[in-house]
């Protein structure tokens, strides 16, 4: 059984402008241990499925799935308090900025030990002890001078650290990472990255890291879901989906990475841009910008279909991971 | 300082594409560190050499606080060096009245990182665009509103959308809109300061080829400042990289790319995350954080991080000399291979 488990998860946002659906009935698996990369543009409900997730949507946002199961628990039904005891506990989140994400008005011992303190219950000396562990761990230097550091009295590497060290304060079963390097320069991108991965090793951990970066999955997930528009387009093993993409916007979107265009003067790019709220097209939502639709594509939406190893969201799946060689879309 | 310029100019006549130069460029800002203490310097910029011709794009990579936002206020002129020459067109910047600095100013123009905060939000495109040329040049009304809309059909931009707001544009057509403006006033020097690290790959994609295009349609030189070396790797023609404050290797890219003979560039080689598991390098894995600038190691800047330093890293500040086709500021440069 997996350790998270969701079928046809939908995010609906109530707006003046009327409803908007940021998260299209996705799927979602996660095993106990296992890393799962998801990667998509801006927009493309990546951030907002692992908000649905921790349960820590705002009130006009509205989660409907046939099923969220995390450890054989339904999620969708629990009580909001027992919820609770599961987020930051069970399921612990790493978010992006780690800049605005830590309380500036509190030092970085005070918030680790909050945590502890809500979860474990914790106090006095063990839990003084267990924060400076915890900061030990994640790689900060003279962690008991650093417990009555502020946020602002540390780089930003170092906060992302201290964050770490916050969501696996209460060892979860289950670490969600959104964008967790990308504020950062690249040498810490990867002492920060590594750091997860060693973490996610020792402690058996399962980790989704949600990025937008291809290389950062490329080098850390084992499974990759790709995200276009609040719809799942691809989900493949990592070796697989980087060397034969089978979906059309996988294929654009690797083809528009320098890293692949070695030698080449123009990068392929896809045209147009990732539809908004109101101009979602009838068909495969992909098919304005894709190269390969037909008639079909525009009038039918298709369903996940098995190819290979994964599944993908296309009538005609790329035969062999390539856009015809060497063309420019 | 005029009599000294005076070989510069000839020798940049001589190598007439060149068309920015900047010698041991240093710009230092004191720092308070208190009531009680002294003033402390900070030497954002500590002996920037470099050389940029016509159509050809220099990147300047490193970490934040290495002093590359830094080289771009320098270059741009909107601050004044502490020392060091600058020249456009082998005119030296340094002691011109306020009339020529403004002359001058026109030469170079900036595309700011992110298009979110660059562009006034009250300002239509139009007034954005034409801006430049209502405090640079004497056209009337009707000339302006042509060269906008011609502009904005250059990068890429529909002319019925000149009347819209920035809040209008998605990402990648609001930096097409900072890119225009940039152009307006048809400079010779672009610096581009991570103009695409905002953006998606597939938007980034299509400014990173617009500003190819431009590149060679107008002849225009880059100064692209990038911490993403597979972009810089894609649009450069020669790289420097920074290390607080100074260059710690600077040559042609293709040397630098496939022979990195110093340390950090190494190190920085190897933490960008590849796609292509080929062309992934040996992990070096980079110890520790860029250190304050307020109090820079001795020795070596780099000598606490670097997996190959010894004493005399610690000691002796290396020079930046040239080994093997490039300049390269490490003692140790030969035995990097």
């Amino acid at each position: 059984m997996p350790l998270l488990d969701i079928k046809n998860l939908s995010v609906e946002f109530t707006t003046r402008a009327g409803t908007f659906r940021a998260v299209d009935g996705i799927d979602l698996t996660v095993d106990e241990g296992e890393v799962v990369g998801i990667v998509g543009e801006s927009g493309s409900g990546k951030s907002v499925t692992s908000l649905a997730v921790m349960g820590l949507l705002g009130s006009n946002g509205h989660v409907i799935a046939d099923r969220m199961m995390f450890a054989g628990k339904d999620l969708l039904t629990m009580p909001a308090a027992q919820r609770r005891k599961i987020t930051g506990k069970d399921v612990a989140m790493v978010f992006q900025e780690p800049m605005t994400s830590l309380n500036p008005c509190f030092t970085v011992g005070f918030q680790i030990m909050e945590t502890l303190r809500v979860h474990e219950g914790l106090s006095g000396k063990a839990l003084r002890n267990r924060a400076i562990a915890l900061l030990e761990q994640v790689g900060i230097p003279a962690p008991e001078t650093r417990l009555s550091a502020f946020p602002h009295q540390l780089s930003g590497g170092m906060n992302q650290r201290v964050m770490i060290a916050i969501a696996i304060a209460c060892n979860p079963r289950l670490l969600v990472a959104d964008e967790p390097t990308t504020a950062l320069d690249v040498t810490i991108q990867k002492q920060i990255l590594d750091l997860l991965v060693q973490l996610q090793r020792e402690r058996g951990m399962a980790l989704i890291l949600i990025t937008h970066d291809m290389g950062v999955v490329a080098e850390t997930a084992q499974r990759v879901v790709v995200m276009y528009a609040g719809q799942v387009a691809e989900t493949r093993p990592v070796h697989s989906l980087f060397e034969r993409p089978r979906h059309p916007y996988t294929g654009a979107l690797l083809d528009a990475l320098p890293e692949r265009a070695l030698g080449k003067r123009r990068l392929p790019t896809i045209p147009g841009m990732v539809p908004g709220i109101a101009d979602r097209p009838a068909g495969c939502l992909f098919s304005p910008r894709c190269r390969f639709a037909d008639a079909r594509c525009r009038a039918e939406r298709p369903a996940l279909f098995d190819v290979d190893d994964g599944r993908a969201r296309c009538f005609y799946p790329l035969p062999d991971g390539h856009l015809a060689a060497g063309e420019a879309l | 300082m005029s009599t000294e310029t005076e070989p510069h100019i000839v020798e940049a006549e001589a190598d007439r594409s060149v068309v920015l130069e900047a010698r041991e460029l240093r710009k230092h800002y004191a720092v308070k560190r208190g009531a009680f203490k002294p003033m402390a310097t900070v030497k954002a910029l500590d002996g920037v050499s470099f050389r940029l011709q016509a159509g050809k794009t220099l990147a300047v990579v490193g970490e934040s606080g290495c002093g590359k936002s830094t080289l771009a206020r320098s270059v741009t002129m909107i601050e004044p060096p502490t020392s060091g020459e600058l020249h456009y067109d082998g005119r030296d910047v340094v002691g011109r009245s306020a009339a020529e600095m403004k002359e001058l100013r026109r030469t170079v123009q900036m595309v700011f990182q992110n298009p979110y905060g660059s562009l006034n939000p009250r300002k239509t495109v139009g007034s954005i665009l034409t801006e430049p040329l209502v405090i640079n040049t004497a056209m009337d009304k009707h000339e302006r509103r042509d060269r906008a809309v011609a502009m904005m059909g250059k990068v890429g931009l529909r002319p019925d959308q000149v009347d819209r707001y920035p809040h209008m544009f998605s990402g990648g057509q609001r930096q097409r809109i900072a890119i225009a403006r940039a152009l307006m006033l048809n400079p010779r020097v672009v610096v581009a300061d991570e103009p695409v690290s905002a953006l998606d790959v597939s938007i980034q994609a299509q400014v990173l080829n617009l500003m190819m295009d431009l590149q060679e349609e107008l002849n225009l030189a880059y100064l692209f400042i990038s911490h993403d070396l597979s972009v810089v790797r894609h649009i450069a023609d020669s790289l420097m990289v920074m290390y607080l404050g100074k260059p710690v290797e600077h040559g042609a890219k293709d040397v630098v790319f496939t022979r990195p003979r110093h340390p950090y560039t190494r190190i920085l080689l190897a933490a960008t995350p590849r796609v292509n598991p080929d062309l992934r390098v040996e992990r070096v894995v980079p110890k520790g954080e860029l250190p304050s600038p307020l109090n820079p190691p001795p020795g070596c800047a780099f000598h606490k991080r670097c997996p190959f330093a010894t004493d005399r890293c610690a000691a002796e500040v290396p020079p930046l000399r040239p080994v093997d086709e490039r300049l390269v500021a490490c003692h140790y440069a030969e035995e990097m291979n």
